[in-house]
């Protein structure tokens, strides 16, 4: 039985350099293959990697058993693993995170999934006040090693309770841990940190990255919580992104470069709490400029805590206002020119940041 | 007990059922469905009480060991003396905050508690103290807690609502109605996976019947077959409303249990030896792997709500009737006519007199938490850091 450590992520947000890689296992030091991955498929691949070094590890949630989940996230863990340790549940939210609550007081960990974010709405009081405060609460009786995986995002014409992005949700709740990872070997690396954390994991997968291919290295792959990389260099502007919008901001820096000559430093912030801010500080006291690109809508979004850290950290490196951009303050639509036109696209973020920069 | 319990065998653990009198339900015919008439609700003190059944002699009969209806009669005397107590410091104003008493509901408490091994699990709510206290906590630190010390058993962090003794497989108590009843069946199934016989038993008000997670938590553990032992406290009450008033069946739990293939299970709530022989027969069932069970006990809280209701609402008639039927001195009559002296109960009275006053003493030598305790215990590593 692996032992959990005690002291595991704090420990990597203090140590938060910016460009920790992901770490792959590779016994005698020789070079390490790598396959091509779907950012679906590493999720499965996480977990199982997961559930082969701790026997102990179980996973509830809707559908992840027979149907290998609804956006086939867990397909052939059934197999692998068997129904003890992969189960299927009712459409019962409540019980789902409760009962991941309560394995997880008696030290055994466990990942629940919870099969859109939005749902995070109808089993709040499990994660905001149940597993997020009990141990604070209990002057440190009750221990909380679960992960709870979701999936979260825009993109697939949901409409507006099947595509919000509502990390922001669980950022603002002392006492949970939230990661959103925008690559395939992120997905696995970060999937693995957050199992083995002894605290409490919100993991937010996002619904239009499952199809994105990366490489992945073979072997177990494990990583850092609250390390922010950085994933494109510049030097005259830096914007912070997360998860889909990562992906855009690396685009729009190109057009950026192409079409303006502005050298921008994208930085992937993976997770929120913790948060690498050191990591952002130091970018934007090379570059002088903070952009963000938050899918969350308007108010409240992680942006607005990232803008305000560095104004009141990093306010003499600034050569202009920190802007946020992010989606407007209305539910996501579900027609897709509609929908398009709410989440930040690559148009808009060189848009903004050329006007802001001109 | 309900007869329809006793039939069917989950009427006694460890006891010949069939020898055991047929009991009857109480309270059925005092308890009505929700009336038609919504000017009802606003009829604060001036409904039809709702009196108890008269007590059960015939349960002096149920095949209990000696020892164990004294260990129930003390605990029930360490309950009552410790809420006692607890109120009188809320008087002198040394308890801040909200309080919940178990004042007149003790019985459930130590009935079930006596059915339990030690590393059995319990989940309460913010009407905790008694529950904490029946699986062993120290009473120092509970009452410490209730006084927001530094040698409070939560480090004077969660405060009376929130009393957790971990240590004794006391696994918290929840203030926000309906949750934790989903928590409990993961300790049970962790039992389950561990291959261990441990049983989670999980207490909550008539009111939380009514609540979704009520129903997520008993159609899980039935269908996954949990070790898990839902023991519903009803005074009657869901907070300042009679529960009858607002529920569509006249027992709220029990009447729902047949929905999730369960038995339907009534006891006398104060009776610890009816509520000790129910509860024995389900831990007995949950062990053997046979699932979880509901229990419902009726019962009355001898005091409000919280510390803020002086609990107008309740007709003179009702509470006077349900004060003639306190647990304690009924309990007290039955081990007397059992054969017990009148001085060794007495000697246990004032065994747990002393060990309150000891209590009190070391609640109230207590420190304020210092302000290295206010960003402690956040995350496993003691601290709270959210950022590099």
């Amino acid at each position: 039985m692996a032992e959990l450590s005690p002291t595991g992520t704090i420990g990597a947000a203090t140590a938060g350099l910016a460009t920790a890689e992901s770490a792959a296992a590779s016994p005698g030091g020789t070079p390490v293959e790598s396959t091509e991955l779907s950012y679906r498929e590493a999720v499965a691949r996480g977990i199982a990697q997961e559930m082969r070094r701790d026997p102990r590890l179980v996973m509830l949630g809707e559908d992840i058993a027979g149907a290998g989940g609804v956006f086939k996230t867990t397909v052939g863990l059934l197999d692998e693993f068997g129904p003890q340790r992969i189960r299927d549940t009712p459409i019962s939210e409540q019980a789902i995170l409760g009962a991941a609550a309560g394995v997880a007081m008696t030290g055994v960990p466990v990942i629940a999934e919870i099969m859109f974010s939005d749902f995070f709405a109808v089993c709040f009081d499990l994660l905001a006040n149940e597993i997020a405060k009990g141990r604070y609460m209990t002057g440190g009786q009750l221990q909380a090693p679960l992960v709870v995986r979701t999936h979260n995002g825009a993109g697939s014409r949901f409409g507006a309770q099947h595509s919000q992005s509502v990390e922001n949700w669980c950022m603002m709740i002392p006492g949970l841990k939230v990661v959103a990872p925008s690559t395939p070997v992120d997905v696995i690396g970060l999937m693995a940190s957050a199992v083995r954390d002894p605290d409490p994991v919100v993991f937010f997968e996002h619904k239009t990255l499952l199809a994105k291919k990366g490489l992945v290295p073979q072997g177990d792959i494990v990583d850092q919580l609250g390390v922010a990389k950085i994933v494109r260099e510049g030097t005259d502007c830096t914007i912070t992104a997360l998860a889909l919008m990562v992906d855009r901001a690396l685009q729009a820096a190109d057009r950026l470069q192409a079409d303006h000559g502005i050298s921008a430093e994208v930085i992937d912030l993976r997770s929120l709490v913790p948060l690498d801010t050191r990591t952002v500080l130091g970018s934007v006291e090379r570059t002088s400029r903070l952009f963000t690109v938050e899918e969350n809508p308007r108010l409240c979004g992680w942006g607005a805590e990232m803008v305000s850290i560095v104004v009141d950290e990093g306010f003499w490196n600034l050569d202009g206002a920190p802007v946020r951009i992010t989606t407007p303050h209305i539910p996501i639509p579900s027609a897709a020119s509609l929908e398009d036109l709410a989440v930040p696209s690559v148009d808009r973020i060189v848009e903004t940041i050329s006007r802001a920069m001109g | 007990m309900s007869t329809d319990a006793v039939a069917d065998g989950h009427g006694a653990a460890g006891s010949d059922t069939s020898a055991a009198p047929p009991i009857a339900a109480p309270m059925r015919t005092a308890m009505g469905a929700a009336g038609t008439d919504p000017s009802q609700l606003y009829d604060y003190g001036r409904r039809p009480p709702r009196l108890p059944d008269p007590v059960n002699v015939a349960n002096d009969d149920l095949d209990i060991a000696l020892d164990d209806r004294l260990a129930m009669y003390k605990m029930q005397q360490i309950l009552r003396q410790m809420e006692r107590r607890a109120y009188d410091l809320f008087l002198q104003n040394l308890v801040k905050g909200t309080s919940h008493l178990s004042l007149g509901m003790e019985a459930v408490s130590a009935g079930v508690a006596r059915a339990q091994r030690p590393d059995d699990y319990t989940f309460a709510t913010y009407r905790g103290h008694a529950h904490t206290m029946a699986r062993g906590a120290p009473l120092g630190p509970v009452l410490a807690e209730l006084l927001g010390r530094e040698n409070g058993i939560l480090k004077g962090k969660g405060g009376s609502m929130h009393l957790a003794s971990v240590e004794h497989n006391m696994m918290g108590s929840y203030a926000i109605i309906g949750a934790h009843l989903c928590i409990a069946n993961g300790t049970a199934w962790s039992a389950q996976m561990r291959g261990t016989d441990q049983v989670t038993v999980a207490f909550f008000g008539d009111g939380a019947t009514n609540i979704g997670a009520f129903h997520e938590a008993l159609n899980m553990a039935a269908t996954w077959k949990l070790p898990t032992i839902f023991v519903c406290e009803n005074n009657l009450y869901m907070e300042y409303t009679p529960i009858d008033l607002v529920s569509a069946v006249p027992n709220p739990a029990a009447d729902r249990a047949g929905a999730y293939g369960l038995q339907s299970i009534i006891v006398d709530g104060n009776d610890a030896d009816e509520v000790y022989v129910a509860a024995a027969a389900a831990v007995s069932k949950a062990r053997a792997g046979e699932g979880p069970s509901l229990i419902e006990a009726k019962t009355y809280r001898h005091g409000g709500h919280s510390r803020a209701d002086p609990g107008k609402y309740r007709p003179d008639e009702e509470v006077e009737a349900w004060l003639q039927r306190d647990p304690i001195p009924l309990y007290h009559q039955r081990l007397l006519r059992l054969g017990v002296d009148e001085s060794t109960l007495l000697s246990i009275q004032q065994d747990v007199a002393a060990r309150v006053d000891e209590a009190t003493e070391f609640a109230r030598s207590g420190a304020e938490p210092g302000p290295q305790h206010l960003m402690s215990d956040v995350w496993a590593d003691g601290g709270s850091a959210w950022r590099n």
